[in-house]
């Protein structure tokens, strides 16, 4: 059994007790424990049961590459799937799941059923399994994939998630990922060039696991020396240390992603729970360290095998002990560590298996001096199936598993070797080389990844970069340090040596099988990838099947595809792919290592934005009043638009056919505030819009207006609007409200990258001001109260602003400029007063309107008025394919120009053709309205079997003035088949007769708006 | 007038700093050559300072010029009397190429300022807030996470904020956000 | 992600600052030009791996439009150079040519 040792245990404090719980079992530990440590402290070692076979899986290291004991923590609005144990402080009242298994952890069906159909379940089984019969996929396999598919339960969809999360950007000149003796080493030696340096340490802790291996630096102790060294660089003021911060990505240009963990540990404290570090550095250092390989024998997933430093960690940590009866199987020496530190606490090491013939060096002596049974050229061939570790089986290395002995034992420490954690090195494209001494990839310096200037900017440290001797890392990382400090651009240090101690070690051996030679049955019970369930006999089956690449063979068998990307997985599986290929190891390569290390959560990516700042809502001046009378708002870019003004008792269809009659009969106002403004001035002006506007703006006359088109230069409308010309070298160009950034980027486009050297400069004044369209037969009644009530004001008369003309005056007390336009048909006048006013010239208006029955109107009601009079709307008669000429708008296209952005396009075959859909109006034959986006049917089919489309509308409205359906649409010779009926297949079954009309409804003649 | 009202009123949010709405400011956007001779005596006539260096913004007597790119100035001035400024300079400039519009109502302006102000701007902005790195006269138009901004830093330590006006609620409320009491980053104070 | 320095206003501006604006130093093709001419003006835009001349404008920054001599392949950007040219200036050519000799470039070379 696993319990709490009474000495050791570096990391906790005994006098702290907490309480948590695990599958509802009210258990205890100490502040200082992992749930990890706490768990085996109360023998819980089995966790959760695998992906595919529903294996009980027990903890297999201490660190974050565990990849079995995954729980799901929390609950309600703060529930999360997939949390390592192993990485989850311990905290009061901490409520952890444990995953995929029913009814219970304990006895789970799925395990029966995978016993029954696991010969089914090998390499590639989604493709061969549920490629046939076809119909199947979507009626039977795809949902059953779906229901079993995924680590854990997804969180509740109805709630959202409760915390807060921030980002930070941060800029230094040295950034340290990893907080072992390496990172401090290399921190220490930047640092004293007086770089910037940032070191990030993913733990609570500084130091990594140096104390737990032993050892002393500059003749401390190791904890000794990390206390030090920690409070040295705290005294620094270039240095910045932060803990529970993982380096977890490097991108291009030295821009590198730290994830903060600032609540897991202590939920409840407030503020955000993650904080995102945007950092920029000019030189990363990564001293992550390395993480031990499992061995891979039969069996080697049964709860209580677990890797020997992982199993050291929990003594010397926590003071806890996975078992009673040991078993160590090892090929290097680090593994004796163990077998000592686990004897110095009490536990009893029944043997170590060191699958060297020759055995170790001074450690080995060491074991055999504390009378541990150690045999050489020894390997493990099963370990018996089960919950828990009860029988380890026996053998020669260099053989196929016979001739076992058997012995009980409780646990077992496992070392395969170890490897450099080289991810944050590959990110960004450091290549690797193959280290045949250590049996690992490490970084190759010579090929490291290259920044914005094509120089290096990542340095490797200490084990990351290969060596694992102590006084090798010590050396290693203070070079580290000094060399990024100065390609950073700081002057190098001379750097000291650091005395360490070392105890003189032994070749290790390449061990990728054990036994070397194993039969099938044992390795169909070896296990690569605990987390996705794959065996060394599905790579050779890869193998075996033509799967020659590594990147195949990893989605073939999902080898390294879950959510630990194979971190203990990764060496094992290529090296028994390369076995099985007849190849070298360094020749089959690596898969691709990409960010993050870690998973990360979606919180801390998407950061403050969320809620009310998930996005930015642009407001006009007018917003508030709109929201409190009773605004049905549609977005319009990220504007927020009145979409109808909804009364008690009215739906929101009711109050756009209010807003309609009303405003064609009495008095309507629209804020609209939102068309871009874009003032354009400067001696060649003219000849500027003259280029971007299909028609004429330079013969424009100051104080008069014109209706605009602009097309981009593949001949596409891309906007319109009216332009009024101030004065002689300055016009006012409106533009439609998802325009007005637009235009202005394009119009400086042209003037910075095409034509700088004309003279003309752009300023967007779109938010300067605050514009009303008073609209109706009673818009002049309602200005001209407005100035009597002022005692005076601009002459809004027929003669003194006609039709298409503007000016600058006063209008009830407001500074105001009226443009006498009109997007109705009706009289109208749209004036724009200073933003910050808006709201009180809305609020005079809006009073001295009631008499002549004014109502607000929205965006709805806007459209219809329009459409009535067949204008065309910028997003709905266009969508980026259609030209002027498709939607009947040859008179704004100037033919005295030699050239406007659009004219050379509009010339080629296919915009000249004349079985171009053209703009046509549409009126249902029963009056009903038809479905917007309906295509229109002709004859015959295509080459789908599909009817010929003729035809669409684009624009669709129920008019309460005419009280029909009316629409607009482009249709296949549409202006010369007028009154032909043709039909509209609808979404609902049924078949829409339209007849061509012209596309303006009411007022042909225009009277209304020449008042 | 009475009738102009700034964006959020003057709002204000006290966390790790303190965030303000600081209400209606005169605003000119000035384009034209900085090197014309007329064009320096007319911003001086304007502001009472001369055309900032890039990336600065410089204090007069009469108000201040920010350097919004190599051939715009932001001109900040009393709101009362941006009109009659817009039309000094336009009188001043008539012979040069130039324009000069008033841009005070298209604007919200926000002050942080307290200990932690570098941190909340740098929970928004990719801007390098370190001291020495970022200090009081400097100018920087940026992003505040979604949206355009432009800020300096004065002489007392605080922040000062300018965005588009219809975007002034957001503003508010990611700076209030990033100022959360208990989001100290420990970096900057 | 990028860090490219906008030649204007002198900010190292990462990329969420800027927006690509696609191949530089386009030859505009307007009423009078043949179909072919205008044809390739509008889409056969260069996209190499390796020596690549651009366009960026820095939008959420002084709203200036550069260009940009990069290297597609590995990222390194060799200079950033003003908007108003027709060809990069001999100064980037050089930069250029430092790094990969013997680049070419559409009519450009080393």
């Amino acid at each position: 059994m696993s319990t709490r040792l009474a000495k050791q245990g570096r990391l906790i404090d005994r006098s702290k007790q907490i309480e948590f719980s695990f599958n509802g079992k009210k258990l205890k530990g100490f502040a200082g424990d992992t749930l990890a440590s706490a768990l085996l402290a109360n023998d819980q070692m089995l966790v959760g049961r695998s992906f595919k076979y529903h294996r009980p899986r027990g903890l297999v290291a201490s660190g974050s590459e565990e990849p079995n004991a995954l729980v799901g923590l929390g609950s309600g609005d703060r529930f999360e799937p997939n949390q390592r144990a192993t990485t989850t402080e311990l905290f009061s009242g901490l409520a952890a799941q444990s995953q995929n298994h029913w009814p219970s952890l304990e006895y789970d069906v799925g395990e029966l059923n995978s016993k029954f159909f696991s010969r089914f379940l090998t390499a590639g089984f989604y493709y061969k399994m549920f490629i046939h019969p076809r119909p199947f996929w979507k009626h039977v396999y795809e949902p059953f994939i779906r229901q079993s598919a995924g680590l854990g339960k997804a969180p509740d969809k109805e709630l959202k998630d409760a915390d807060t999360y921030e980002h930070f950007y941060y800029f230094c000149d040295v950034l340290v990922i990893g907080g072992g003796v390496a990172g401090l080493q290399a921190a220490k030696s930047a640092a004293a060039s007086g770089a910037k340096v940032l070191v990030l340490e993913e733990k609570s802790h500084w130091g990594g696991r140096t104390p737990v291996d032993g050892g002393t630096i500059e003749g401390l102790d190791a904890d000794a020396w990390i206390a030090k060294t920690v409070a040295e660089l705290e005294a620094m003021d270039n240095v910045t240390l932060r803990t529970r911060t993982m380096g977890a990505g490097v991108y291009d240009h030295g821009y590198i992603l730290g994830y903060e963990r600032l609540t897991d540990h202590a939920p409840g404290q407030g503020g955000p729970r993650h904080r995102l570090w945007r950092i920029r550095a000019t030189q990363t250092v990564t001293a992550t360290g390395a993480i031990e390989r499992p061995l891979s024998f039969a069996g080697n997933d049964v709860p209580g095998v677990m890797l020997a430093a992982s199993m050291r960690d929990y003594v010397v940590n926590w003071g806890v002990t996975p078992g009673q009866k040991v078993v160590v199987a090892t090929n290097n020496d680090d593994a004796y560590r163990t077998a000592i530190t686990l004897h110095e606490a009490g536990v009893e090491v029944v043997r170590v298996l060191d699958t060297r013939e020759s055995g170790g060096g001074d450690l080995a002596d060491k074991v055999r001096a504390l009378g541990i049974r150690v045999e050489c050229g020894r390997a493990i061939a099963k370990v018996k199936d089960g919950k828990r570790v009860t029988k380890v089986a026996i053998c020669a290395q260099n053989g196929e598993g016979g001739a076992r002995e058997e012995i009980e034992a409780d646990a077992v420490a496992m070392s395969g070797g170890w490897s450099p954690v080289v991810h944050l090195w590959s990110h960004c494209g450091g290549k690797l080389t193959w280290d045949d001494a250590q049996a690992h990839f490490r970084p190759d310096p010579e090929r490291a990844p290259t920044g914005h200037d094509g120089k290096p900017f990542v340095v490797t440290a200490g084990c990351a970069s290969g060596p694992l001797t102590l006084s090798a890392v010590m050396a290693d990382a203070a070079a580290a340090g000094a060399k990024a400090a100065e390609a950073a651009g700081r002057p190098a240090q001379s750097v000291a040596e650091v005395a360490t101690s070392d105890l003189t070690e032994a070749p290790m051996e390449a061990v990728w099988m054990m036994p070397a030679k194993a039969d099938i049955k044992l390795r169909m019970k070896t296990w690569l990838d605990y987390q996705n369930d794959v065996k060394v006999s599905d790579v050779q089956l890869a193998a075996r099947e033509g799967y020659e690449s590594v990147e195949h063979t990893k989605r073939y068998t999902t080898l390294g595809m879950a959510t630990d990307q194979g971190k203990l997985s990764n060496i094992n599986g290529l090296a028994i792919l390369a076995d099985s290929l007849g190849a070298e190891i360094p020749k089959v390569g690596t898969t691709t290592f990409r960010p993050p290390y870690h998973p990360i959560s979606m919180g801390a990516i998407g950061g403050e934005a969320r809620g009310d700042i998930f996005q930015p809502l642009r407001k006009t001046p007018m917003y508030d009043w709109h929201d409190s009378h009773g605004a049905h708002w549609e977005p319009v870019g990220h504007w927020r638009r009145p979409y109808a003004y909804v009364r008690s008792g009215e739906t929101v269809h009711d109050a756009v056919n209010r807003e309609v009659k009303n405003t064609r009969d009495n008095l309507g106002l629209l804020d609209a505030s939102t068309l871009g403004k874009l003032i354009v001035k400067g001696p060649d002006a003219g000849k500027f819009l003259d280029m971007l506007y299909t028609n004429m703006m330079s013969t424009l006359k100051p104080g008069k207006c014109r209706y605009g088109l602009m097309c981009s230069e593949n001949g596409f409308l891309v906007d319109d609007g009216v332009v009024a010309r101030i004065n002689e070298d300055t016009w006012l160009c409106h533009t439609t409200t998802g325009g007005a950034d637009r235009i202005h980027a394009h119009m400086e486009e042209w003037l910075q990258t095409e034509w700088w050297d004309w003279k003309v400069y752009v300023t967007n004044a779109t938010e300067q001001l605050a514009q009303v369209a008073v609209v109706g037969p009673n818009a002049r009644k309602v200005l001209e109260k407005l100035n009597a009530q002022a005692g005076g004001g601009m002459d809004l008369s027929k003669e003194a602003l006609a039709f298409m003309e503007w000016k600058d005056g006063e209008i009830g007390g407001f500074k105001a400029r009226a443009y006498r336009i009109s997007f109705s048909g009706e009289l109208s006048y749209e004036i724009a007063v200073a933003a910050s006013e808006g709201q009180a010239f809305w609020n005079a208006l809006m009073e001295a309107g009631k008499e002549f029955g004014v109502m607000p109107y929205g965006t709805e009601c806007l459209h219809i008025l329009r459409a009535e009079k067949g204008f065309i709307m910028i997003g709905d008669e266009t969508d980026g394919t259609v030209i002027p000429q498709d939607l009947g708008l040859h008179w704004a296209l100037s033919k005295k120009k030699e050239d406007y952005l659009g004219k050379r396009a509009q010339t080629r075959s296919h915009m000249a053709d004349p079985d171009r859909w053209q703009l046509v109006g549409l009126e249902t034959v029963d009056g009903s309205v038809l479905p917007d986006g309906a295509y229109a049917v002709g004859n015959g089919t295509n080459a789908n079997g599909q009817k010929n489309t003729i035809g669409r509308v684009t624009s669709t409205y129920y008019s309460a003035n005419l009280d029909r359906g009316i629409a607009m649409g482009l249709v296949k010779h549409g202006p010369k088949r007028m009154g032909e009926v043709i039909d509209f297949p609808g979404l609902d079954g049924k078949i829409y007769q339209a007849k061509i009309v012209d596309p303006i409804f009411y007022d042909k003649e225009g009277e209304k708006q020449n008042v | 007038m009475s009738k102009a009202v700034s964006a959020m009123n003057g709002a204000s949010f006290a966390g790790l700093a303190k965030v303000t709405e600081t209400g209606l400011g005169g605003m000119i956007t000035l384009r034209g050559d900085f090197a014309s001779a007329k064009f320096q005596t007319a911003v001086k006539a304007a502001t009472g300072t001369q055309v900032p260096a890039t990336r600065k913004i410089a204090f007069g007597d009469r108000g201040a010029a920010a350097w919004m790119s190599p051939d715009e100035l932001l001109l900040l001035v009393d709101y009362d009397s941006a009109d009659a400024v817009v039309a000094k300079l336009s009188e001043d400039l008539a012979t040069e190429h130039h324009m000069a519009v008033n841009v005070s109502d298209a604007r919200a302006c926000f002050a942080v300022s307290g200990d932690a102000a570098r941190e909340v701007i740098a929970k928004v902005a990719p801007v390098d807030l370190e001291a020495g790195q970022f200090e009081a006269g400097d100018f920087r138009r940026t992003r505040f996470a979604q949206v355009a901004g432009a800020f300096w830093l004065d002489e007392t330590g605080s922040f000062h904020i300018v965005c588009f006006r219809s975007v002034a609620v957001y503003m508010y409320d990611l700076l209030c956000t990033a100022a959360h009491p208990q989001s100290k980053v420990g970096i900057y104070a | 992600m990028l860090i490219l320095e906008c030649p204007y206003c002198g900010v190292r501006a990462e990329e969420t600052e800027l927006h690509g604006g696609g191949e530089a130093h386009l030859k505009r093709f307007g009423p009078g030009s043949t179909d072919d001419e205008f044809h390739d003006y509008l889409f056969m835009k260069e996209n190499p791996r390796g020596v690549h001349l651009e366009r960026w404008r820095h939008v959420n920054g002084c709203g200036k439009w550069f260009h940009a001599a990069r290297c597609t392949q590995t990222l390194e950007v060799f200079g950033t150079y003003s908007a108003q040219t027709t060809e990069p200036p001999q100064e980037i050519k050089d930069k250029i040519s430092a790094k990969r000799p013997g680049w070419t470039w559409r009519e450009f070379k080393g």
